[in-house]
C-alpha cells in the first residue's frame, strides 16, 4: 500500500453501542429488524424463485419510450428537471393524478392534492400529521406490511380488524370501536386496502364500504383508503372508492404510480381535505422539501403522449395470466388442507396452512430449494399471529417460474404435513398392548392437539372463492 | 499481506456473515494488509486460485461455512485458515454430534434425546415419544441439529406444542434434538488460541428469550462483560468453556454458550465461527479484555499462520 487510505470511522466497540443505544428515541425501541428480514437477504440470490417480493414487471415497459422521454427532457428542459419543485409537487403531476383517480370514477380538487416520495411517504405523512404516541391506528387482519413499520414508528397503537372474503369485517370494526369508546380512545384513523388487498388479495365488498363510510361519517372518523392496486382487475366490476362515496370529507386517499407505471420513480400522492393537507404539506417540507423534479418530469411526458391506460391494460393481461398460472398451480400441488383467496386484481395471493405448519420455518426449508415467499407474520403486529399464511406474488416472475416456484413450495409443504402425521401418528395405528407406558396414562398428544390459545384465530383463513370471470 | 474474507454463501445467516465480514475486511485494511472480500459462490475455489491469498480469514456461519465445508476447500488449495479445523467444524455445526463429545469428555450438558426424520417417517418415533416427559421434563427445547442464531429453536411447554415444534426444527435440518430446558443466566467465553476471554452474560430485554433478534439488534438485548459472577462461578464457568473448546477439537477461535442453572455451568454449543458484527459477543469480550478489533483480527491471522503460537 503506497498511500494511505482515508480516515474512516473508527470501528464501533461495545461502549460505543451502548452510548449511541442511551441516546436512541423512544420510538426505535418498537422499530424492529427480523429473522425474516435476514432470510429475505437470501431470497436475492439469483437461482432463487422469488414469490416474495411486491414487484410489479417493470421489463415490460418499452425501454425505447423511456430513452425518448428522457432525451426529450434533457433537450428541452434540463436546468428545470434539475431543481428544486414546490413542496405540493408541479401543477402538471396533479393533472396526471387527476386523470388517473378520474379512470377509477374519482374527482378530487387539485388543491387537495400533494405529490409525494411513494405511496409510502403518503402514509408516513399522514401517520406523522395525526399521530401521537399511543394514539389507536386501526388496520386490516392481516394488513400491508410496509404500514406496519410506519405505524410502529410513530408509537400508535395498532388495532387489527379481521379479514374475510369481502374484506374488513365492518361488525367487529363496529365492535372494536364501541369497547374503544368504552376505553374512552378514539382511533385516529382506520387504515385499509380496499382493493385486492396487500397481501390478502381480497376485495372490500360494496356493501361494506358503504357502511365504512357511514361510520365514518357518523363518528366522524377518519379512512385512509390506500389504493395502489384498483386499476389492477382482471375480471369483474369495479367498485367505487371509498373515497367516492364519501366525497373526500373523511376519506384520506393514497395512490401511487409504482404498479401502473414504475415504483423506481418513487411517485405517489396523497389526498386530504385542506386543513389536513396543510399540515401534510408542512410535514413533507421537514421531510424532503420536495418529491424528484426529474421523475415528476417523466411522468409528465408520459401522459402527454396519452397512452398510459394502454399500458396498464397490458399489465393487467400479464398478470391475469399470471394469476391463473398460480392459482392452477395451487390447485394442483398444494395439499388438500391448504386455501386460499383468487384475488379478481391486484399482485398477490394469500395462502392459509394447516395450522402447525409455521411459514417462518417453512420459508427456511423453501429457500433450500430455491424458492421464496413472505411468511403470514409480516402482516401482523401481533408477534405470532399470521404464522400459519403466506403471501404469494404473482406479478414479479413469468408463468413457467410460477408453477415451478409453487411445485416446490407444495413439496415442501406436502412433506411436513407428511411428517406432522408422522409425528402424530394416532394409537390406533399401533396395535393395542404393544406400547408401552411406565405409568399405564396415555400422556401423548392427540391426533391433531387443540391450540391453547385456539380462542384467538391465529390468521384470517379466507374462504376459497372461484373467479370465472379471470379464466377468459 | 493478502487475505480473502469468506463470507456470505448460502447459509441461511447470510446476512450476518456479510456483516462480520464486512467488519473483518475493514480491520484488515486498518491493519495496512490487502484484503479480498469473497461472497462464497459457484465461483469460489476459482476466485481463491486466481487470487492466491496468503491466507483465509473465514467469516461464512452457518451450513456451508462453519460446517467444514469451506475448510476442506482451503486445506486441499494449501491455503491456511483461520479457526478451527474441517473436523473441528463439523462437530461444532452438528449439536447432537457435539453433545456426544461433550458428555464423552465429562463437560455438563443439558440432557436430551436426538430425533432424525427417517426415525419419524419409517420407524414410528412418535410411540417413542412418550418416554420424554419422564426423561426430560417440561418445559422443553426443541432444536435442529445444525443451525445457528436461534433459527427454528422453540420452546415446548407440554405435549400440545412437540409437534408442531418438531416440524419447525426440521425444517432447517433432518435431525432434531429435544433438550431439557435449564434454568438459569446465559454466558458466553470465547476462546483465542487457549486463551479465555472474559464471560459475557446476555440479559434479553423485557420477558424476550435471546433469539435472533435480541442477537442482533442493538439496543434489544443487554450485554454485561465482564458478567457480574463470583470468582468460583467465574472459574467454572471459564473450566467448562475451555474443557468444551478441547473436546470439540476447536483451534484458532470460537465461542462457548452455557447456561449457568442451579446445578453449575452446563454447555449448550460450541459456534466454531462466531458472529463478528457490532453486537456479537466476541468482539465485546475481546474489549472487555482490552483488545481492539484490529488486535483480535492479527490475533486471529496470527494463530492461522502460526498455529504453535496458540
Amino acid at each position: 500500500m503506497s498511500e494511505p487510505p482515508l480516515r474512516r470511522r473508527a470501528h464501533t466497540r461495545t461502549r460505543d453501542l451502548e452510548r449511541y443505544a442511551g441516546l436512541f428515541a423512544e420510538r426505535t425501541g418498537v422499530m424492529r429488524s427480523s429473522a425474516m428480514r435476514d432470510l429475505m437477504a437470501i431470497t436475492a440470490r439469483p437461482e432463487v424463485i422469488s414469490l416474495a417480493g411486491g414487484l410489479p414487471d417493470t421489463s415490460t415497459f418499452p425501454a425505447a419510450t423511456f430513452a425518448a422521454q428522457m432525451t426529450r427532457i434533457a433537450q428541452e428542459s434540463a436546468a428545470e428537471a434539475l431543481q428544486y419543485g414546490p413542496t405540493e409537487g408541479f401543477a402538471e403531476t396533479v393533472d396526471c393524478i387527476v386523470q388517473v383517480m378520474g379512470a377509477e370514477g374519482m374527482l378530487p380538487d387539485p388543491e387537495d392534492v400533494i405529490v409525494t416520495t411513494g405511496g409510502q411517504q403518503a402514509i408516513d405523512l399522514i401517520c406523522k400529521t395525526l399521530v401521537d404516541p399511543g394514539d389507536v391506528v386501526v388496520c386490516e387482519a392481516p394488513t400491508y406490511p410496509g404500514a406496519v413499520p410506519v405505524f410502529c414508528s410513530y408509537q400508535a397503537d395498532v388495532v387489527q380488524i379481521e379479514c374475510d372474503g369481502d374484506g374488513m369485517r365492518i361488525d367487529e370494526l363496529e365492535e372494536v370501536l364501541a369497547r374503544l369508546d368504552g376505553e374512552g380512545k378514539r382511533p385516529k384513523f382506520v387504515y385499509s386496502v380496499p382493493n385486492f388487498q396487500n397481501p390478502a388479495g381480497v376485495t372490500l365488498s360494496l356493501e361494506r364500504r358503504r357502511r365504512l363510510v357511514e361510520l365514518a361519517r357518523q363518528r366522524e372518523l377518519l379512512v385512509v383508503e390506500d389504493n395502489p392496486y384498483g386499476l389492477l382487475r382482471f375480471g369483474g366490476d369495479p367498485l367505487p372508492p371509498l373515497y367516492q362515496l364519501d366525497g373526500g370529507d373523511f376519506v384520506l386517499y393514497v395512490g401511487t404510480f409504482s404498479k401502473i407505471l414504475s415504483p423506481g420513480i418513487r411517485l405517489g400522492w396523497a389526498v386530504a381535505p385542506p386543513p389536513v393537507m396543510e399540515k401534510i404539506v408542512l410535514g413533507k417540507q421537514a421531510s424532503d422539501l420536495c418529491t424528484s423534479t426529474l421523475t415528476q418530469y417523466f411522468v409528465r411526458e408520459y401522459f402527454a403522449e396519452g397512452r398510459w391506460q394502454e399500458y396498464v391494460a397490458s399489465l393487467v393481461e400479464i398478470y391475469r395470466a399470471r394469476r391463473d398460472a398460480m392459482v392452477e398451480a395451487l390447485r394442483e400441488h398444494f395439499p388438500a388442507q391448504a386455501t386460499w383467496t383468487e384475488p379478481e386484481g391486484g399482485l398477490f395471493i394469500w395462502a392459509t396452512l394447516p395450522e402447525y405448519i409455521d411459514t417462518s420455518d417453512l420459508l427456511a426449508k423453501a429457500l433450500r430449494e430455491d424458492v421464496a415467499f413472505v411468511p403470514g407474520q409480516a402482516a401482523y403486529v401481533d408477534e405470532g399471529r399470521g404464522r400459519g399464511s403466506m403471501r404469494l406474488n404473482f406479478s414479479g416472475v413469468g408463468e413457467d417460474e410460477i408453477r415451478e416456484g409453487i411445485r416446490r413450495i407444495g413439496k415442501a409443504i406436502g412433506e411436513q404435513v407428511e411428517l406432522y402425521g408422522a409425528i402424530t401418528a394416532e394409537r390406533p395405528h399401533a396395535p393395542a398392548g404393544e406400547v408401552e407406558d411406565g405409568d399405564g396414562t396415555d400422556s401423548r398428544p392427540p391426533a391433531t392437539p387443540p391450540r391453547p390459545d385456539s380462542s384467538e384465530a391465529d390468521s384470517v383463513v379466507l374462504p376459497f372463492r372461484r373467479t370465472g370471470e379471470g379464466s377468459a | 499481506m493478502r487475505v480473502a474474507v469468506l463470507k456470505g454463501g448460502r447459509s441461511l445467516e447470510r446476512g450476518v456473515s456479510l456483516r462480520s465480514g464486512a467488519r473483518v475486511e475493514d480491520a484488515l485494511e486498518r491493519l495496512g494488509h490487502d484484503a479480498v472480500p469473497l461472497d462464497a459462490g459457484g465461483d469460489l475455489v476459482k476466485r481463491l486460485i486466481a487470487e492466491a491469498p496468503d491466507v483465509a480469514f473465514v467469516a461464512m456461519h452457518g451450513l456451508g461455512g462453519e460446517d467444514g465445508t469451506a475448510q476442506e476447500l482451503l486445506e486441499i488449495l494449501g491455503i491456511p485458515f483461520t479457526g478451527p479445523g474441517v473436523a473441528a467444524c463439523g462437530r461444532c455445526m452438528d449439536k447432537v454430534l457435539a453433545k456426544q463429545e461433550l458428555r464423552g469428555a465429562g463437560v455438563a450438558t443439558p440432557d436430551w434425546f436426538a430425533f432424525n426424520e427417517t426415525a419419524f417417517r419409517e420407524l414410528g418415533a412418535a410411540d417413542a415419544l412418550s418416554a420424554l416427559e419422564e426423561r426430560l421434563g417440561f418445559p422443553l427445547v426443541v432444536k435442529p441439529s445444525r443451525g445457528g442464531s436461534a433459527l427454528g429453536v422453540k420452546f415446548a411447554a407440554s405435549w400440545f406444542e412437540v409437534p408442531e415444534a418438531l416440524v419447525s426444527a426440521f425444517s432447517y435440518d433432518d435431525r432434531v434434538l429435544l433438550e431439557r430446558f435449564v434454568e438459569g443466566r446465559e454466558l458466553a467465553v470465547s476462546v483465542i488460541g487457549s486463551e479465555p476471554l472474559p464471560v459475557v452474560e446476555a440479559i434479553p430485554g423485557d420477558g424476550d428469550r435471546y433469539d435472533f433478534e435480541a442477537r442482533y439488534e442493538i439496543g434489544r438485548t443487554e450485554f454485561v462483560c465482564p458478567a457480574k459472577l463470583n470468582s468460583g462461578e467465574t472459574a467454572a464457568v471459564t473450566a467448562a468453556a475451555l474443557a468444551a473448546y478441547e473436546a470439540l477439537g476447536c483451534s484458532g477461535f470460537s465461542r462457548v454458550d452455557l447456561i449457568l442453572g442451579e446445578d453449575g455451568p452446563q454447555v449448550l454449543e460450541v459456534n466454531a465461527i462466531p458472529g463478528l458484527t457490532d453486537t456479537s459477543l466476541l468482539p465485546q469480550a475481546a474489549e472487555a479484555a482490552g483488545m481492539s478489533f484490529e488486535d483480535l483480527v492479527e490475533r486471529i491471522l496470527d494463530l492461522a499462520l502460526k498455529p504453535a503460537a496458540a
